[in-house]
This record gives C-alpha cells, structure tokens and sequence, in this order.
C-alpha cells in the first residue's frame, strides 16, 4: 500500500456512561505497519477507547480522523453523534474489528461469514470474493472448515475465522478487542501466530490485550492506561520493561 | 368424471353414508379449508414482518399501535373476532353500495380477513421474540463492518430470527388450520362444515365427525413434515456436524 495517509488518528477522545468519566482526554496516531497494543488493568478504559475508533461507541468530545478523513459530529439533545452516518458506514468498513467473543454470524457458514461484508457492504462479485476468501481460509489453516457453522469449531477455530473475515475487507486499520480472552489456553497460541503473521506483513494494528509477552514481541508501541488516562507510552522496550510509575510496574509483575 | 363417479359408487357401495356425493362434499370443504388457512396465513405473514420489525421501533407512536392491536387480537376469541368481522362490515356505511360489497356478502372473505388479522397479530409477536433475542454480538459485527440498518435487518437480523421463529410459526400454522373449523359457523362450507352436513343429512355425528377428524389429522402431519424438513435445512447452524 503505498500511500501516504495517516491510517488512524484520535485526538483527546471523551467518553462518559453516566456521570463517570472513562475516557479522560486519550490520543492516539497510528501510521502505516504500526503495531499498537493497549494494555491497562479492567476498567481503565482501553476497550472503550478501542471501541471508539469505529464508532460503536460515541465519544462525547474529541476527533477522529481516518485515512485523513476527520469524521464530522454534531450535538443532539441526546448527545453528540455522527452528523452523516454513511461516512460511519464507509469508515467503518475500513476499520475491521476482530472481538473478544468472534461474533461470527451463526446462520452463516464460515465461507459466508467471510464473503458477506465485501459482497454486500463493498460490494465485490460474489466469485471474486470467495476466491479470495477461501485463500484467507487457507492462509488461517481453516480451509476445510469453510462449511462448517461457527457453532461447529472450537473458539480458537472461530476466532481465527473472524480474523479472515477482517482480513477480506482488506482494512486500513484492524482493531482488535481481547481477541484471546475467551479462548482456552491452549488454543491462544494458534490465533496469536496468525495475528504475528499480519503483524510482520506490515497490517497496521491496534490491538487490546492482556498478553504481555505478545505485546513486547510485535508491537511498535505499547500504551498504558490507568483510569481513562494514558500512563505511559512508548516503544515496547521502554514502557514494559523499564516502567517510570509504580502502578504499572505493578501491573506487569507477576501475580503469583 | 363420470367415470371416476361411478367408480366411486360402486366401490363405496357398501356403504349408505359414505357416497360420491358426501365425500365430494368433504373434497370441496377440504379446498376450501386450505384455501383460506394458506392464503390467511401467506397473508399474515406478509403483514407480520414489517409489524414485528414496527413493534421494536424506539418510537412510542410506531410501537403502541401495533402492540394494542397484537394485544387485542390475541386477547380475544378467534369466534369473536369472526362474528364482529362477518356481521360487522355492514355497519360500515355503503359499503353495501360499493365495489367491495360483492367481496363482503360472501362469507368466505370476512372469515378470511378474521384470520388474517388474528394469525398475523400471534406471528407478528412471535416474529418479534425472535428478533429480540438476536445475538448482541452479531448486531455489533454488523455495525462494525460498515452495514446500514436496512442490510443489517435484510442480511443478518430476519434471517436469524426467522429460523429460530420456525418451531413456533409451524405451532401456529397448526393451530390455525384446527382454528379454521369456526369458518363453518358462519355458513362456510369448510371440512367441518361439510362434517356438520353429513352429520345433519344421516344423523351419523361419528361417522361424520370421525372422518373429518382424519382428513385434519392427515393435514397437521403433512404441514408437520414440511416444517421438520425446513428446520433440517435451516436450522443445520444448531446442530453438531454430521459425519
């Protein structure tokens, strides 16, 4: 891809759930072939950061820019919202997430799981997009599966399937939301070689997780956040293994 | 067809009840039966979608009318409902002046609208259950991929909710098809109508009764059969692999 865009950029995003503040002014820029990795402890704010990036969740202030394309909001009496939700649409589909629980659609095979955003959002030929889905199949090592329901495979099976069907969007930027946490232990390392794969490809990444040794290993930064705000940040070096604050000197050490 | 009808007579000779003319009585009853249970429901279901997906609207004046009318039509006896549509048009001023008149006098279409609007106040809850319990999940994939809402409803939302809403659409089409035996109260010749015929011709309320039961019975397996091939096919998502 040679362009010459900043792929995602987020400029002191706000969120409040009621009178709670959970995202207390938080930026992030993400160039091409970044890999970035939000760590943090529960409830410090890095999935709802995340999630703010395609818009599942409105931010209350700050902007978002994607593919030098700042999103327009507007304020209602029932907040702040997008002012024109096809650009959401459109940006959304360049911003593929990859979540915690797969969230493959149940009634879909895994083949039209994978086929049915660039069929009917990008609108790709329908023959196209299966050759190059049924490549992405290979590619996860789930070819065979791709008639199976996701019902019919194990989490590690679904979750690298769900990372095919980002993959076919061929995305700007993939988000990924915990996507090991739900998975039995022994079916983390698979999907975490696929993503290490993407990552040395030169994918640009943002990526929440609780693997810390992953996130050393691939990403470009590691960002910190303690209770909406980012702590510490910096290359993986730097922030995991000379920590400046206590608290995530703490939160890195072991817990038993 | 003569032919066929002497055929019949003389196989069914036996028997004073059970002639070509009663049981071209039960075969015209029979058409008509399905005619209105199918066309009610076809229908019905066609009204029931829009108004499953109207009755989860965040707008009070789109979900509180079809709720009072689900809640009403629901609430009430099918017999009600078919009394007040059958005896009721004519209260609607000129309606016996109009084009629709030839429509109304006869029986067959107020009990076909009695129907309708009953089977597609059940559907229409039955469709909306469904759509409620749409995975949380999936809506999100959806959102996140880019879809609009009218594709994420055509592509993702119907189509998992209809599925899971077969098992008890396939109770309702049953329960209609037995319900359709009130057609006969307001001069239908439905099956129960040409049941109550026979019955009141020879004074053989078994006979009559019992062969009618048959033929609905014949009817609610074979409806039962579509449905668990249907289910088969398109509930294959919930079941473990086969082979």
């Amino acid at each position: 891809m040679a362009t010459t865009a900043t792929p995602l950029q987020a400029r002191n995003i706000k969120k409040r759930f009621g009178t709670h503040e959970v995202l207390k002014g938080l930026s992030l820029e993400a160039h091409q072939g970044d890999v970035i990795t939000l760590i943090g402890a529960s409830g410090s704010g890095k999935s709802t950061f995340l999630r703010c990036m395609n818009l599942l969740e409105q931010p209350d202030e700050g902007e978002l820019i994607v593919h030098d394309e700042p999103i327009h909001f507007r304020d209602t009496k029932h907040g702040r919202e997008p002012m024109d939700w096809k650009q959401v649409e459109r940006i959304r589909a360049k911003l593929s997430m990859v979540f915690q629980n797969f969230n493959l659609w149940a009634h879909m095979t895994l083949l039209e799981n994978v086929i049915e955003a660039p069929v009917h959002v990008l609108g790709k030929p329908k023959k196209q997009a299966i050759d190059e889905a049924r490549s992405l199949l290979d590619r996860v090592g789930l070819l065979d599966r791709a008639d199976y329901y996701p019902t019919q495979m194990s989490g590690g099976q679904q979750q690298r399937g769900a990372i095919a069907r980002a993959l076919a969007m061929d995305p700007e930027v993939m988000l990924f939301d915990e996507p090991t946490s739900a998975l039995d232990p022994e079916l983390v390392g698979d999907v975490l070689k696929v993503m290490r794969g993407l990552a040395d490809e030169g994918r640009t990444m943002i990526l929440v997780t609780h693997e810390i040794a992953f996130a050393r290993d691939v990403s470009s930064q590691v960002i910190y956040l303690h209770q909406g705000v980012i702590e510490e940040s910096g290359a993986p070096a730097q922030v995991l293994d000379d920590p400046r604050s206590e608290r995530l000197r703490q939160f890195l050490a072991p817990k038993h | 067809m003569e032919a066929l009808t002497t055929w019949w007579t003389e196989l069914l000779g036996g028997n004073a009840i059970f002639t070509a003319n009663t049981l071209e009585f039960y075969w015209n009853g029979l058409t008509t039966t399905i005619q209105l249970v199918f066309l009610s429901l076809l229908i019905g279901i066609l009204l029931a979608v829009p108004l499953a997906i109207g009755r989860g609207s965040k707008h009070p004046w789109i979900r509180m009318p079809i709720y009072a009318y689900t809640y009403v039509f629901r609430g009430t006896p099918l017999l009600i409902q078919l009394y007040l549509v059958y005896y009721g048009v004519v209260f609607f001023e000129g309606i016996q002046e109009s084009m629709f008149w030839p429509i109304f006098r006869e029986a067959f279409y107020p009990a076909l609208m009695a129907f309708t609007l009953n089977t597609a106040a059940y559907t229409t809850e039955i469709f909306r259950g469904a759509i409620k319990n749409t995975a949380k999940g999936e809506i999100e994939a959806a959102r996140a991929y880019g879809m609009s809402k009218p594709l994420m409803l055509r592509r993702i939302v119907l189509p998992s909710a209809f599925r899971r809403a077969l098992p008890a659409y396939g109770n309702e089409v049953i329960f209609m098809l037995h319900a359709s035996a009130v057609a006969s109260v307001v001069t239908i010749m439905d099956l129960t109508g040409a049941a109550y015929y026979v019955y009141a011709r020879f004074y053989a309320p078994f006979q009559a009764f019992i062969f009618v039961a048959l033929i609905y019975l014949c009817l609610t397996f074979s409806v039962m059969f579509v449905f668990r091939r249907l289910e088969r096919r398109l509930l294959a998502h919930l079941r473990p692999r086969e082979g």
